[in-house]
């Protein structure tokens, strides 16, 4: 597989975003033309949202 | 091995794990706590798996899945106990005091007035904490007592009764770092020091992480420190105090390591792989030596068989809850 096949495209500024493998549900993902923060909320086929803000319960 | 890793957002973290997993020959399974429905009584789906690794970003979600699992009989890592320990200041603090881990004071009032004379005893400036709570978020340094009344009613006004809490602790007047030391089954893997001009020293705030030695004095308080709230991954976070020496500040229990791999030659997340199938291949033997059969799973069976039509005689297996 070539590393390319696999995109989406930017909620935010509809620019392509690339994975270099087939993402899984919740996985977080930088658009490199807008820089936002990205959530994949559907993997077939792949969509992409904001990601959410930092909740109060988050952290390590 | 099966092992299902837990999680609510996946971040390079979460990825390098799940690789990590399957260079080592794994099974791992990534499940997204947002889609689960758990049945307290029945191991359902769980019991393919010899162990749950616990990956939630989301502290809520991790305790909510942790106590359902390990009161399933699951094997999960950390270990509940481990969590509700590290997730909380308070219970931190109250673990290190009672091992002898040497740890920042504290003083502890659930009211402002009281909160106020907390920290007058501690002087100034000292350090605010929520009890619940990472990244740096809301910890503050109260330089004086305008400070320290304005940081009061701000809470009471605008906070919810989680910040009731006061936790006032003894400000370290410590360099421009904070140490950082990985624990993993209880041996010390690697250390970082994370360097920052404010006195937050996150990388989550901007704090920049390099590499340093693992440090005889380092391992042995780290160890300590992670034996004392019973984890079996963590990473530990130490202050330098000028006077004192190392003080263990907090644990984490489900850390970020992104950047660590690089800076400290070390790869944390294989380690922390290898563990977490070590550990899931000691519970597997154990639970065969117990008949395959998770605790609760034993007990529901033997209550069913017991109230079963036509059930000849006593249950086989001992019910725990019947
Ligand atoms: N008592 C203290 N004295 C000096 N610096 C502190 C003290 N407590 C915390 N800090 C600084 O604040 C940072 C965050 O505090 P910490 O207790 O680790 O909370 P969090 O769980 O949000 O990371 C630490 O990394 C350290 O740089
Ligand atoms: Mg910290
Ligand atoms: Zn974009």
């Amino acid at each position: 597989m070539s590393t390319a096949t696999i995109t989406a495209t930017c909620p935010e500024c509809d620019a392509t975003v690339n994975f270099d493998r087939a993402p899984l549900n919740g996985e977080i993902a930088r658009c490199t033309d807008c820089s936002a923060e990205l959530e994949v909320i559907n993997t077939d086929p792949i969509t992409l949202e904001l990601a959410p803000e930092v909740e109060e319960d988050w952290g390590e | 091995m099966r092992i299902a890793m837990t999680y609510t957002r996946l971040r390079v973290e979460e990825r390098m794990l799940i690789d990590a997993f399957e260079d080592l020959g794994a099974d791992v399974t990534p499940i997204d706590l947002r889609t689960v429905v758990f049945n307290p009584t029945s191991l359902g789906e769980w019991a393919q798996y010899d162990a749950v690794f616990d990956r939630s970003l989301s502290l809520t979600n991790t305790l909510t899945s942790i106590r359902i699992l390990e009161s399933l009989g699951v094997r999960c890592i950390n270990p509940l106990h481990a969590i509700e320990t590290c997730a909380d200041k308070l219970a931190t603090t109250l673990a290190f005091i009672r091992a002898g881990v040497p740890t920042p004071e504290v003083r502890v009032a659930v009211d402002s007035d009281s909160g106020l004379d907390a920290i007058e005893q501690l002087g100034y400036p000292c350090v605010l904490k929520p009890t619940v709570g990472s990244w740096g978020r809301l910890v503050s340094r109260i330089n004086d007592r305008d400070a320290a009344e304005s940081i009061l009613e701000h809470r009471e006004v605008l906070g919810s009764v989680n910040h009731s809490v006061v936790y006032a602790q003894e400000h370290i007047n410590k360099p421009d770092r904070d140490i950082r030391v990985f624990v993993v089954g209880g041996n010390a893997i690697a250390a970082i020091e994370r360097r920052s001009e404010h006195w937050l020293t996150n990388t989550a705030r901007g704090a920049v992480a390099a590499g340093m030695e693992v440090t005889p004095e380092l391992a042995d308080l780290s160890t300590r420190a992670v034996a004392s709230v019973g984890a079996d991954i963590a990473a530990v976070d130490l202050l330098e105090c000028p006077s004192r020496g190392l003080l263990v500040n907090e644990i984490n229990h489900s850390m970020e390591f992104r950047n660590s791999t690089t800076t400290t030659g070390v790869d944390i997340h294989r380690v922390v792989a290898q563990h977490t199938l070590d550990i899931a291949q000691a519970h597997a033997s154990q639970a065969a030596g117990d008949g395959d059969i998770h605790p609760v799973q034993r007990a529901c069976d033997a209550s069913i068989d017991g109230e079963g039509a036509g059930s000849s005689g006593t249950p086989e297996r001992e019910g725990v809850l019947a």
